[in-house]
């Protein structure tokens, strides 16, 4: 592989890395409200998180092409306060894989959460434990390789986000150039061999990712 | 990792793969008897036009495929049901000529166009040359991908012709096709953009900011053939000399567009 190509690998996996770290407290967050508590509005968060898994990920990159465009509310704000561009840098690219990951995040931590028995949450707190204390030492270890699992399925999602990236980022080489759009404008200007080497690489790190995850679900819980 | 058990019953399944197979059929069939034109995206808002002339004088409909003439001619190498192709630069007609793939005595150049430096209406540019281009307060210049989007390689060659390109290739923002380099210079995403002046007339929300006299830009040519593979090869045969006809030409200059003589 040429060096260009390395290093859209590591952009694209530093990217990822980051869009994983940026969702994660919130989604673990959020799943665990979902997972553990009654609330108003539940429902309806309920399906706003999920609608990014179904909706075209072209139409949600629109959303965010709305948005975050120097004459979106939120790219506005940043281009007149900070003078910082969001479509079509880096932040854009991180921001696109951070929505269209987030539903895995938040799922797989739900699960989690759900397989927990609650007795042993109440036990603890019958024992006098205080809810963060119980959050922290009894929900959060046991569902900790669900949370991971889930992760990882979001983190490999992110790898491989196209349609959201593609309209909020673009494609601007060495700087925005993504795995996937990568592979698209090479077969799109005839360069199959370049393209059939990153597909290489996709396969191999998608292959990864899901391997890992799956055996960390599959694990189950030694107290579920 | 348990095994998913199939509880779809057998007589559900029958009735969806009927349903199916009979809706990809119906769908078939409405495509055999039209037309497909593949065309420059920048041709989108004109051929729109000559379709509805083209109405009048023939039965047949034309399907029109529009997409950067590069992605054009990759999907007609790939098979893509296409029966005329016309690409917004000579070297995508070129790729597929030679790979044997148009029917042969039918190419030929249909129309030609100029480029102009747009920029959003608001914007309080002021651009003369290519030269302005490398002022700082433009940060960012749209353009269709430069690597193969003829549009693209169309203004990167006026750029370099004008030595600019190493100073300003660093701001460029690569499009697909060049309507959609248009449409971040709408949006305000892009401080300045390079399109065909065809494209700019069609915009409510750009201006043009500086025209590329015709002598100093790269020699731009949009050229038509039918494809090999076409089953419909008389249909194309009638649409091409419509092409050439003086109704359809007159529609061309309205919009724009140069003719080749």
């Amino acid at each position: 592989m040429a060096a260009a190509d390395w290093e859209i690998v590591g952009f694209t996996f530093g990217m990822a890395a980051l869009a994983t770290l940026l969702i994660f407290p919130f989604g673990v967050l959020l799943a665990w409200l979902l997972a553990r508590k009654a609330w108003r509005g539940k429902s309806l968060v309920e399906t706003l998180v999920a609608l990014p898994l179904v909706m075209p990920p072209v139409a949600t990159g629109l959303i965010l092409l709305k948005l975050m465009g120097r004459k979106g509310p939120l790219g506005s704000f940043f281009h007149e306060w900070l003078n910082l561009d969001l479509v079509f840098t880096w932040r854009a690219v991180a921001v696109a894989m951070a929505v269209m990951s987030f539903p895995l995040l938040v799922r797989g931590s739900r699960i989690a959460f759900e397989a927990i028995n609650p007795r042993l949450e109440q036990v603890a707190a019958t024992l006098g434990a205080s809810p963060a204390r119980i959050f922290l030492t009894i929900t959060l270890p046991l569902a900790f390789r669900g949370i991971i699992a889930g992760s990882v399925l979001a983190f490999a999602r992110a790898l491989g986000e196209f349609g959201a990236t593609i309209l909020v980022a673009g494609n601007i080489p060495g700087k925005t150039t993504t795995l996937s759009v990568s592979i698209y404008s090479h077969i799109q200007i005839g360069h199959d061999t370049e393209a059939f080497r990153l597909l290489l690489v996709s396969v191999i790190l998608a292959f990864g990712a899901v391997w890992f995850s799956e055996r960390l679900f599959k694990k189950g819980h030694p107290l579920g | 990792m348990r095994r998913i058990r199939n509880r779809i019953p057998g007589k559900v399944k029958k009735t969806l793969l009927i349903t199916f197979l009979g809706f990809a059929t119906s769908l078939l069939a409405a495509r055999a008897s039209d037309l497909q034109v593949f065309a420059a995206a920048s041709l989108t808002d004109v051929m729109n036009e000559v379709a509805a002339a083209y109405a009048a004088t023939d039965s047949i409909k034309l399907q029109f495929n529009f997409a950067g003439s590069n992605a054009l001619a990759r999907q007609i190498q790939e098979g893509a049901p296409a029966d005329v192709f016309i690409s917004a630069d000579e070297a995508k007609m070129d790729v597929l000529q030679k790979a044997g793939l148009l029917l042969d005595e039918t190419r030929y150049k249909l129309l030609s166009n100029t480029l102009v430096i747009v920029v959003e209406n608001s914007s309080a540019l002021v651009l003369n040359s290519a030269k302005s281009l490398e002022q700082p307060a433009i940060k960012r210049i749209a353009l269709a991908d430069t690597k193969g989007v003829p549009a693209g390689v169309y203004a990167k060659k006026y750029l370099e012709k004008t030595g600019v390109w190493e100073s300003v290739k660093a701001r460029v923002v690569p499009t697909e096709n060049v309507r959609a380099a248009l449409a971040v210079v709408e949006s305000g995403d892009a401080d300045a953009g390079i399109v065909y002046k065809t494209d700019a007339a069609i915009s409510k929300a750009v201006k043009i900011a500086y025209e590329i006299p015709a002598e100093a830009g790269p020699n731009i040519s949009y050229p038509v053939a039918i494809v090999k593979a076409s089953a419909n090869t008389e249909a194309a045969q009638k649409f091409l000399t419509f092409l050439k006809s003086e109704p359809a030409l007159a529609i061309f200059k309205k919009s724009g567009f140069l003719i080749h003589k």
